[in-house]
């Protein structure tokens, strides 16, 4: 039952993308070893920017 | 569908597997006769009502045969998806827009992008023909061409490193598609925010209470961007709930607002007003930072979509009501009060969305595939994601037809067609044969907190008044007006939402171009070439609202074909490009899948083209109608104000002539170059190569989807 609650919680979260800036720093873990991350408050900034670049929606 | 959740059944469950298979084949059977006995139902009865139970079978029915039996053929024989290869998300992962998400992720990601307003305007528009010619068109026209348009796109995207319809058009056709594919997306985009920033203008107006309720969801995006990037920054989820809080807040605000003798004034505009409201405020929206305003509209408006389609379905299953109005109406013949022209074409013209919309490909290529972890789902993303706008266009038109047909004419009707007094609208619908008085009219606006219902153009408000009786039916009674001005801001949240984004890309796509000319105007962070590119762009969609709102007729009458039209020709070009890599790849025999609806556009775009061009109609013709008022002025009968107005109306309507007529040479440019091209492939001459990617095995694993976080 937890385990149910958690995995829609996880879904939610992932749908709105509120697990991207946990997701970066795996990302950037595993793939940036030497640098330092960006933090949370700029990985959100930056990634509204990329994200607001494109057709993002439509009619 | 489990169908490939077992690869490694062995022989000893064999017989039970068959068994099961003689069970799920039954299963089948029963719906398809249950779907061809609703179908066959709404299509026969001519009773006086028809329950709304009856689409939804029918629309349940269609899609998941279409989906079962049509989308596994085109996955499993045309495109051969292939689930072992890396796909883009995986080849080039970089933590930020290529990631490799679980498939009902990338579903919801996908479907909050294709599905905006159109699906609710459209078939709300088309009802004026009578409940059957929309229900079929979007059934039919999304299982045979919407989900297929998304899908092939979004499978040949895929398949070239996750690339816009733009760039496969440029290198799959040549430079003509490419630059036909850009052009033809501006131009859809600017007629789109015009016409749905009309519709918003007639909800809000002379309406305090709508009026004050969408202008405060603009302080409350603004706080919520604000909470984002400085009190919790970051934290979508807990923002987005706070501002569903305020919003709801906001609507229930707007009806003190409506009571109070001091405030209302401020709020009850007339059109114009409003309009220049519109335009400044997308001007603001398209140079502002993105995090202050379109970001949080956004989350708040993706919350507010899902959940009011979801309460929308929800309340028809419950309430099951009667359908009102007629399967055809006497309007098959082209005189109908809210826009002219026959039911052939035109009503493949006014619903695009929800049947088949060329502005997905826009979606379906470049920005889901950098998402997709497997090949596989693409079924269930571009094929199903389309199937469910689709039946959110089904319930719109449930609750467009569940109203009585003269309420529902007389809010649609402009008061240039049925006349500007309440007595000479209910007079005129009336003899058309469908019933409605004055006190009835009263009696629904003071119901739902409005001044009037005449001539709401532009389907917004019928539709909350639609949605408002089922909502206070199902979750609530007496709350009528609470729940139309929820419906109303429902609308206007995402309505809005289209129109910062597009206003944003227009802007960007036009400083792309500018770059070209001179260097600095392509600099996306050069504040004079922001303001000056945002400001052509806003000019542009501002002129047309402008024009909308100034016509006697409404403007939607004319905004909303041409955005068919537009729609339809990028639609046509995305399945040229589709279907010249689906001839230059050898699959001549099965091109028809997207040959037949590209066929089909063609034939409707260009046949309702050509009636907006030549028809001596003056409610359908551009050029009879420029000439008509052209006679008016000439002849002196006209008022020197009215006068003025139909000076610029003339420009208007010449003006759509010509961008009419460009849209159908584009459309023929690229079909006729996309033919030069398969002929000279299958004869064997040279033509651009596939620019599909090499195979590269996946290394994510079967499990992967399970295990993913």
């Amino acid at each position: 039952m937890i385990q149910t609650i958690r995995n829609g919680w996880r879904r939610v979260r992932a749908l709105m993308s509120d697990d991207g800036y946990a997701r970066y720093l795996r990302h950037h873990a595993a793939a940036h070893e030497n640098t330092t991350p960006l933090s949370r408050r700029e990985f959100y900034l930056r990634e509204q920017e990329r994200k607001w670049s494109g057709i993002r929606r439509c009619c | 569908m489990t169908e490939r959740q077992h690869p490694a059944t062995n022989a000893a469950t064999s017989q039970g597997s068959r068994l099961h298979g003689v069970y799920r084949y039954a299963l089948w059977v029963m719906v398809a006769i249950l779907g061809a006995g609703a179908v066959g139902g709404i299509a026969l009865s001519r009773g006086e009502t028809i329950n709304a139970l009856w689409f939804i079978v029918a629309a349940v029915a269609v899609y998941s045969l279409a989906y079962r039996f049509y989308s596994t053929w085109i996955a499993t024989k045309v495109l051969l998806l292939d689930e072992t290869r890396a796909t883009p998300a995986e080849r080039f992962n970089n933590g930020r827009d290529f990631v490799p998400t679980h498939r009902w992720i990338v579903f919801g990601h996908h479907f909050a992008a294709i599905a905006g307003p159109g699906p609710l305007i459209g078939p709300t528009l088309a009802v004026q023909f009578g409940y059957l010619p929309g229900t079929l068109w979007i059934l039919i026209g999304a299982v045979l061409g919407g989900c297929v348009q998304d899908m092939v796109i979004m499978f040949f995207s895929t398949r070239r490193d996750g690339r816009s319809l733009g760039q496969m058009a440029r290198d799959e056709l040549g430079p003509m598609g490419g630059a036909a594919a850009l052009v033809g997306t501006l131009m859809i985009m600017i007629i789109l925010i015009a016409v749905l920033g009309l519709v918003l203008v007639n909800a809000m107006k002379h309406s305090p209470w709508a009026t004050a309720t969408v202008a405060a969801t603009i302080p409350i995006a603004i706080f919520i961007g604000l909470y984002l990037r400085d009190i919790r920054p970051g934290r979508v989820v807990e923002g987005s709930i706070l501002g569903l809080v305020l919003l709801l807040f906001a609507v229930v605000g707007g009806g003190w607002v409506d009571q109070s003798s001091l405030l209302r004034p401020l709020f009850d505009q007339g059109g114009l007003p409003l309009a220049w409201a519109v335009i400044v405020y997308g001007f603001f929206a398209a140079i502002l930072p993105v995090w202050l305003l379109l970001a949080p509209r956004d989350y708040l408006s993706t919350f507010v979509k899902l959940g009011t389609i979801i309460l929308l379905a929800i309340a028809i299953v419950i309430l099951h009501p009667d359908i009102r109005m007629p399967a055809l109406t006497r309007f098959t013949d082209g005189t109908g009060p809210i826009f002219g022209g026959k039911l052939f074409p035109f009503v493949f013209i006014t619903i695009a969305c929800g049947a088949i919309s060329g502005f997905h490909s826009l979606i379906s290529s470049g920005t889901t595939p950098k998402l997709l972890a497997n090949e596989r789902d693409i079924r269930p993303i571009g094929y199903g994601g389309m199937v469910l706008e689709s039946f959110v266009a089904i319930t719109a038109l449930i609750a467009a037809t569940l109203l009585d047909p003269g309420v529902y004419f007389a809010i649609n009707s402009p008061a240039g067609v049925v006349g500007a007094s309440a007595a000479s609208a209910v007079a005129t619908i009336s003899h058309w044969g469908f019933p409605v008085t004055v006190e009835q009219m009263e009696s629904l606006a003071k119901a739902v907190g409005e001044s009037t219902l005449f001539a709401r153009t532009g389907g917004a408000p019928s539709l909350a008044v639609g949605m408002a009786t089922l909502f206070s039916s199902a979750f609530g009674n007496g709350l009528l007006s609470v729940w139309y001005h929820f419906a109303i801001m429902f609308e206007a949240v995402f309505i809005l939402a289209t129109l910062d984004a597009g206003t944003r890309v227009g802007r960007f796509m036009l400083q792309d171009f500018l770059g070209n000319l001179w260097a600095p105007l392509g600099r996306t962070s050069w504040y004079p070439s922001v303001l000056f590119t945002s400001g052509v762009i806003v000019a542009a969609w501002g002129y047309f609202l402008y024009i909308g709102v100034i016509d006697p007729n409404g403007g939607v009458n004319i905004l909303w074909p041409l955005f068919g039209i537009s729609n339809q020709m990028l639609a046509a070009i995305a399945l040229s490009v589709a279907t010249g890599i689906l001839i230059k790849s050898g699959r001549l025999r099965e091109c028809w899948i997207t040959a037949l609806p590209l066929a089909w556009l063609a034939i409707i775009t260009t046949t309702a083209a050509w009636e907006k061009i030549v028809s001596s109609d003056v409610r359908i013709g551009f050029l009879t109608a420029a000439n008509s008022l052209a006679d008016k002025i000439a002849s002196g009968t006209m008022s020197p104000e009215a006068a003025q107005i139909a000076l610029k109306l003339i420009f208007n309507q010449r003006l759509d002539a010509g961008l009419t007529i460009f849209f159908v040479l584009v459309l023929w440019v690229v079909i006729l170059d996309m033919l030069r091209l398969s002929v000279r492939h299958l004869r064997g001459l040279s033509v651009p190569p596939l620019t599909e990617s090499p195979y590269s095995p996946s290394h994510l694993g079967a499990n992967w989807a399970r295990d993913s976080r």
